[in-house]
C-alpha cells in the first residue's frame, strides 16, 4: 500500500525564543514492512544537525534554530510503501539486545492492578502477548481527553480510560512484568473511522523465534499495511518523535495536524 | 613498629607493614627511616603547618557531600611518603594497563555485538538491565573505540607481592589533582629528600591527559582539536580539581551554560563569538549531560549534545554509559573480561566477592556478617557500607535487614588486611592503613604516570580511607631503577 | 576568552570596588555623626547615608533604628545586604574562585587572604572593632587586590574586563557618594555655605581619600562648585566621573583593537566620555546636582548593560 503523510506541528510562544534545539525521530526506517518512496522534514529557520541511525534502528536528526522566533513549524511530508507482515518487525537493523528492553520506567511501572491483568495463563510467549493485548483492550476504554501526556500506566489502569499511548504503556508494563522485553512505538496510521488517531502509538513485544512483534490494543490488532513506524522507546516519553528545548519565558501552545491517506497506484 | 597482630573475625591477621618487615627496614624506605629519625619534633609541626598553609593558599579544599560545616575543609595531608620500588611498580603498571584495556574492550563489545554475553561469560541481566547501561550509545562507536579515557583503579596491598583490585572507576575518577599537588608540596618542603632518593616524576600527567584527549577527537574534526573540561560548577566538591586540570592543560573550563549546539557541532560562548569544541572532558554525570536525551530537568548539561556526539561531531570523555564496566557486580567478571578479550591471565587479582543476588552467596554472607565488608552495588565514597569487624551488633542487625529487603543491591567481600605505612600522628609516627588509586589514560595509547593517590585512614585501626570519612592523603613515590 | 570568565573577572572588580565604597560610606557617616547639629540628632545623617547607598528600606525592615551599631552591621557584616563589605568580598572571592586559573597567584592570594581575614574580623567581639579599623582594613585589602592586578596580571582581554568593571563601578559609586551630600543637605537649606556645610564636604573628600589632593589642586575655600568640578570633571582626580569614563574607554578601545571589532559598547563609551569632557560646573548646577547624578548613574548602568550584551552574555555573533 502507498501511504502519504502530511504532519504539521506548530509551536507558538508567548514571547520570542532563542537557541531552540530539537531532536527528531520523524523519518521511518526501512524494514520489510515499509519502504520510503519520498520523505522530507522542514523546520522554520532551522539548521539541520547530525543525522544517524541509533541503536534501536531509528533515524535521529538534530535541528537548531537561532531565533528569536515566536512561532516554529515542523512539517513532515512523504510517501511510504507498506506491506503487511502480520505485525512482525523483520529486516529492521538494530544493535540494542532485547534484554535491554526489560527495564522499567516510572511511566510503565506495574502496580497491583496491572500485575493482576498480567496474570493470564499462556505457555507460549506469542499467545501470552495476544492475551495481554486483548486484556488491555478490554480494561481500557478508548476515550480522548481522559488522560494527558504524562499519565502513567498505573494511572490509566485506575481510570480505565485512555488513548493509544495509554493502551501501549499498560501493555508494555504488563509484558515486562511477565518477563517479556517490550517497547513503545510511535508512528502513523491510515484510519477509516473516527475512533482512531492518525498520529498513532502501539507496543512491540519480543517473542523468541519471531523477534519484535507489534500489538495495537487500541485497535485490537497487530500492525499491518496501514501502519507507518517512526521510532521506539522504553515508554511514550522515551519514544517521543520530537523533543525540544527553547530559551525564553512561558510555555508554548502546541498545534498538531496530521493527514494520512492512501494513494491510488 | 613491627607488623601488628589484630583479631579479625575470629582469625588472627597480620597487617603487612610497608616499611618494616621482620623488624628490619625494607629497602625502598631506608632513607626515609633516617629522615624520620633525624627530624626534630619542632620542625615537624612547623612543616605540617607550612603544608596546610600551602594547600589553603593554592585553594585545594574539599567539600563533603551532605554535610554542613566548613565548605573549604582541607583533606588532611600526611607528610610521610609511601614508596614503591621500580620492580614493584613495573608489575602494577602492567596489571593496571591490562585491566584498563579489558574494561574498554568490554564496553565496545556490549554496545556493539555483545559477544561476551552471547558466549555466556557474563549474564545478560547484569549488563543490559544495569542502570548504567545506556541504550542511547548502543551501536555508536566512539573515536578509537575508547569509552573510558581515564580509568581509576583502586588497589590495596596485603603483602610484599600481594595486590588486590578493590574497584574500578571508569566514569570520571577524581583525586588526580592531589597526586600532583602532594608531590609539588613535598618537593617544595623537602627538596633534600628528592636529592637523596631517585623518585620518578609524575608531572607529565597533564601533558599525557591532553594528548590522550586530543587523540580521541571525532572524525569531523579536521584541525588541532579544541578541548574543554565540563564542570557542574564551582559548588561541586571537585571544582578545584577541574580548574586545576584545565589550567595545567591550557584548556577552557566550561559549565553547561557556556556551551550550545548549533547545526552539527557544539560551540562555546566567548567574548568574540562562538568557538567550536571538539573534545569534552566532562566531569558531570551521564544523567545531566543533555536534557533532550537524559533527565529533562537537568540545567547542568547542554541540550542536543548527545545528537552531536552520536553523529560524530564531538567526543565525550568518558563516553556516556561507561559506568556499566565499573559496577560492583560487573567487577566480579573483570578477570573473565581479561581472558576473553586479551587472551591473558589477570596480573592483578580481584577481591573474592559474594553476590547477594545469588542465593548461596546470600546465605554465606548472612552467616558471616561480622567478618565481612558489605557494599551497595552502586554506592561510592564509603557510604552505605558495613565493615563487619568494626560494626556494633545493632549496626549488623540493621544491615542484615537492609540486605534481606533487597539482596541484589549488595555484594560482600572478606575484610582485607590492608597494608600500613608510617604516618605522622599526635604521638609521633605510627602505622596506618592505606590504599592506592593510580590513573590510567586510554586514548590512541594506554599511559600511566609512575604514581597515584595514596589514601590513608588516619584513625588508628580504621580501614576506611575515603576523604569523606576522615581519610587523608600521602605523596606516592616510585623509585627509579 | 570564555564569556562567563570575562563576566566573572568583570564582577570581581565591581564587587571589590563596591566593598570599598561601602566602607567609605561608613566612614562618611561616622564622621558626619561626630558633628553636633541643630537638634535633630545624629540619626538624620545616617538616614541620608542609607538613602544614598540605596539600602534605606532594607535597613529599616531589618534593623529599624538607624543607630551606629546597626549601621555598622548593615554596611559591613550583614550578608543579607548585597552591598555590605562582607557580601561584596564574599562574592568577589566566589567569582575569583571560579576563574582561579585566569588570575595570578598574587591576585588570588590578595582576594583569598582578604576573605580569610574577614572571617577573623567576624569572630571578634564587636566591642573590639572600631569603624576606623573596619574601614582601614577594607581600603588596605582592596588596594592590595588592585595593586596585584596591576602589577602581575597579563595585559590581555581579561585584564581589560577587570578594569572595565572597576571603571564602571567607580563611576557609579562616585556619583552615589557625591549624592550623599544632597540627601544630608536637602532638608536644611539654611546651612549652605556654613561651617557645617564645609565640614560635610571635607568629610566627603576625606572618605574618598582625596582631600589632600583637592587642596593641592584648588586651594582656598571649600565650595560646592570646586568639589563638583573635582569629583566630576577633573581628569586628575582618580575618582572623578570623567576619569572613570576615560578608563572605561581605554579598555573598550583595547578590546575593540584586540578583537578587531568595534561594537555598540565602544560607541556608548565614547558618547559618555564626550558628554562629560565638554561639561562645565555651571551646567551641572543648572541641571541640578542630584538630577545630574541620577542621570549619570543611569547612563553608566546602560553602558554596563551594553557591555554585558556584547561580551559577557555569550550571545553575540
Amino acid at each position: 500500500m502507498l501511504i502519504a503523510v502530511d504532519h504539521l506541528t506548530t509551536w507558538r510562544y508567548p514571547a520570542p525564543v532563542r537557541g531552540v534545539v530539537q531532536s527528531h525521530r520523524l523519518r521511518p526506517a526501512q524494514h520489510d514492512g515499509q519502504k520510503i518512496v519520498d520523505w522530507g522534514v522542514t523546520v522554520t529557520d532551522g539548521t539541520p544537525g547530525g543525522s544517524f541511525r541509533d541503536g534501536a534502528g531509528d533515524w535521529v536528526q538534530g535541528w537548531t534554530i537561532r531565533g528569536p522566533l515566536s512561532e516554529i513549524a515542523v512539517r513532515v511530508t512523504g510517501m511510504v510503501e507498506t506491506a503487511d507482515t502480520a505485525g512482525i518487525l523483520r529486516g529492521h537493523r538494530e544493535s540494542i539486545p532485547p534484554e535491554a528492553w526489560l527495564r522499567e520506567t516510572p511511566a510503565t511501572r506495574p502496580d497491583a492492578a496491572i500485575r493482576a491483568l498480567a496474570a493470564v495463563a499462556a505457555a507460549d510467549p506469542l499467545d501470552l502477548a495476544h492475551a495481554l493485548s486483548a486484556a488491555v483492550a478490554d480494561a481500557i476504554a478508548w476515550e480522548p481527553g481522559a488522560t494527558h501526556a504524562a499519565t502513567t500506566a498505573a494511572e490509566t489502569m485506575a481510570a480505565g480510560r485512555g488513548v493509544c499511548q495509554d493502551h501501549a504503556q499498560v501493555l508494555i508494563a504488563a509484558a515486562r512484568h511477565c518477563g517479556r522485553p517490550a517497547r513503545y512505538v510511535a508512528g502513523y496510521m491510515l484510519t477509516a473511522t473516527e475512533k482512531a488517531e492518525a498520529a498513532h502509538a502501539w507496543a512491540e513485544i519480543h517473542i523468541p523465534g519471531l523477534g519484535w512483534v507489534g500489538f495495537d490494543p487500541a485497535n485490537r490488532c497487530c500492525p499491518d499495511a496501514r501502519y507507518v513506524r517512526l521510532g521506539s522507546g522504553r515508554d511514550a516519553q522515551d519514544a517521543a518523535p520530537v523533543r525540544g528545548i527553547a530559551r525564553g519565558p512561558g510555555e508554548a501552545a502546541l498545534d498538531v495536524a496530521v493527514a494520512v491517506r492512501s494513494v491510488q497506484q | 613498629m613491627a607488623g601488628r597482630q589484630t583479631r579479625n573475625g575470629g582469625r588472627v591477621t597480620a597487617y603487612f607493614n610497608e616499611m618494616y618487615e621482620d623488624g628490619r627496614v625494607r629497602a625502598p624506605y631506608a632513607r626515609l627511616e633516617d629522615w624520620m629519625r633525624h627530624m626534630p619534633a619542632g620542625l615537624r609541626s612547623l612543616k605540617q603547618a607550612e603544608a596546610e598553609d600551602l594547600f589553603r593558599r593554592i585553594g585545594i579544599t574539599f567539600a563533603v557531600y551532605g554535610e554542613g560545616g566548613d565548605p573549604d575543609r582541607l583533606i588532611p595531608f600526611d607528610m610521610f611518603p609511601r614508596v614503591f620500588t621500580a620492580a614493584e611498580w613495573a608489575r602494577l603498571e602492567r596489571g593496571i594497563k591490562q585491566r584498563a584495556r579489558a574494561l574498554n574492550a568490554f564496553l565496545v563489545d556490549i554496545y556493539q555485538r555483545g559477544e561476551i554475553v552471547r558466549a555466556g561469560r557474563i549474564p545478560a541481566r547484569l549488563v543490559y538491565q544495569n542502570e548504567a547501561y545506556e541504550k542511547a550509545v548502543a551501536g555508536i562507536r566512539p573515536p578509537k573505540g575508547v569509552y573510558s579515557h581515564i580509568v581509576g583503579i583502586d588497589l590495596v596491598r596485603t603483602g610484599p607481592d600481594e595486590f588486590f583490585v578493590l574497584e574500578d572507576n571508569c566514569r570520571t575518577p577524581s583525586g588526580v589533582s592531589y597526586m600532583l599537588e602532594n608531590r609539588e608540596i613535598m618537593m617544595r618542603m623537602f627538596p633534600e629528600l628528592f636529592q637523596a632518593n631517585r623518585i620518578q616524576p609524575v608531572d607529565a600527567y597533564s601533558d599525557l591527559l591532553r594528548r590522550t584527549l586530543a587523540s580521541v577527537a571525532p572524525a569531523k574534526c579536521d584541525r588541532d582539536p579544541c578541548i574543554v573540561i565540563l564542570t557542574p560548577g564551582h559548588f561541586n566538591s571537585a571544582y578545584y580539581e577541574h580548574s586545576f586540570l584545565a589550567d595545567l592543560m591550557g584548556v577552557e573550563l566550561v559549565e553547561g551554560q557556556d556551551l550550545f549546539v548549533e547545526g552539527e557541532f557544539v560551540w562555546m560562548r566567548t567574548t568574540q563569538g562562538p568557538k567550536r569544541v571538539d573534545v569534552i572532558y566532562r566531569r558531570i554525570d551521564d544523567a545531566f549531560l543533555d536534557p533532550l536525551c537524559f533527565r529533562p530537568d537537568s540545567v547542568l548539561g547542554v541540550p542536543g549534545l548527545m545528537d552531536v556526539y552520536r553523529s560524530g561531531g564531538v567526543a565525550l570523555c568518558s563516553a556516556p554509559g561507561a559506568g556499566v564496566a565499573d559496577d560492583k557486580a560487573v567487577y566480579t567478571f573483570v578477570p573473565e573480561m581479561i581472558r576473553f578479550y586479551l587472551g591473558e591471565e589477570p596480573i592483578l587479582q580481584n577481591v573474592p566477592t559474594w553476590q547477594c543476588a545469588r542465593e548461596a552467596d546470600l546465605a554465606y554472607v548472612m552467616d558471616r556478617l561480622p567478618e565481612l565488608v558489605v557494599k551497595e552495588v552502586h554506592g561510592s565514597g564509603g557510604y552505605g557500607m558495613l565493615v563487619g569487624p568494626k560494626a556494633s551488633a545493632e549496626q549488623i542487625a540493621a544491615f542484615r535487614a537492609k540486605i534481606a529487603a533487597d539482596p541484589a543491591n549488595y555484594i560482600a567481600q572478606p575484610t582485607l588486611a590492608l597494608s600500613t605505612v608510617p604516618t605522622f600522628v599526635a604521638e609521633g609516627v605510627a602505622p596506618r592503613h592505606v590504599d592506592l588509586r593510580p590513573y590510567c589514560l586510554v586514548g590512541e595509547r594506554v599511559e600511566l604516570v609512575p604514581g597515584g593517590l595514596t589514601r590513608v585512614a588516619l584513625t588508628e585501626g580504621s580501614l576506611v580511607v575515603n576523604s569523606s570519612q576522615g581519610g587523608g592523603v600521602k605523596d606516592t613515590w616510585v623509585l627509579a631503577e | 576568552m570564555l564569556s562567563r570568565t570575562a563576566d566573572n573577572l568583570y564582577w570581581i572588580a565591581r564587587y571589590m570596588e563596591r566593598a570599598e565604597t561601602s566602607a567609605r560610606f561608613l566612614e562618611v557617616g561616622s564622621r558626619i555623626a561626630l558633628m553636633p547639629n541643630a537638634g535633630e540628632g545624629y540619626r538624620n545623617e545616617w538616614d541620608a547615608l542609607l538613602r544614598a547607598a540605596g539600602t534605606a528600606d532594607a535597613f529599616a525592615r531589618k534593623y529599624g533604628d538607624a543607630v551606629q551599631r546597626n549601621i555598622e552591621s548593615h554596611m559591613f557584616f550583614d550578608r543579607d545586604n548585597p552591598a555590605s563589605v562582607a557580601a561584596c568580598l564574599g562574592r568577589a572571592r566566589e567569582n575569583a574562585r571560579i576563574v582561579r586559573t585566569a588570575l595570578t597567584t598574587q591576585v588570588w592570594d590578595a582576594i583569598n587572604t582578604a576573605f580569610q581575614e574577614l572571617k577573623g574580623l567576624e569572630r571578634l567581639p564587636r566591642s573590639e572593632v572600631s569603624i576606623a579599623r573596619l574601614t582601614d582594613w577594607t581600603m588596605r585589602a582592596a588596594a592590595l587586590v588592585r595593586g596585584s592586578i596591576e602589577a602581575t596580571l597579563l595585559r590581555n582581554d581579561g585584564w581589560d574586563f577587570l578594569n572595565l568593571g572597576y571603571a564602571l563601578e567607580r563611576a557609579d559609586n562616585t556619583a552615589r557618594l557625591l549624592d550623599v551630600k544632597y540627601f544630608v543637605l536637602l532638608p536644611r537649606v539654611e546651612f549652605v555655605g556654613s561651617g557645617l556645610d564645609n565640614y560635610q564636604w571635607t568629610t566627603l573628600l576625606r572618605a574618598m581619600s582625596v582631600h589632600r589632593a583637592f587642596h593641592w589642586a584648588y586651594g582656598g575655600e571649600v565650595t560646592a562648585a570646586k568639589i563638583a568640578h573635582f569629583l566630576i570633571l577633573n581628569p586628575q582626580c582618580p575618582r572623578a566621573l570623567v576619569t572613570c569614563a576615560a578608563a572605561a574607554n581605554t579598555h573598550l578601545e583595547r578590546l575593540a583593537r584586540g578583537y578587531g571589532a568595534v561594537t555598540e559598547a565602544q560607541r556608548r563609551g565614547h558618547a559618555l566620555l564626550a558628554a562629560l569632557a565638554d561639561l562645565t560646573v555651571e551646567e551641572v548646577f543648572d541641571e541640578g546636582l542630584h538630577e545630574f547624578l541620577t542621570r549619570i548613574i543611569g547612563e553608566v548602568s546602560a553602558l554596563g548593560a551594553v557591555v554585558h550584551d556584547t561580551y559577557l552574555s555569550g550571545d553575540q555573533r
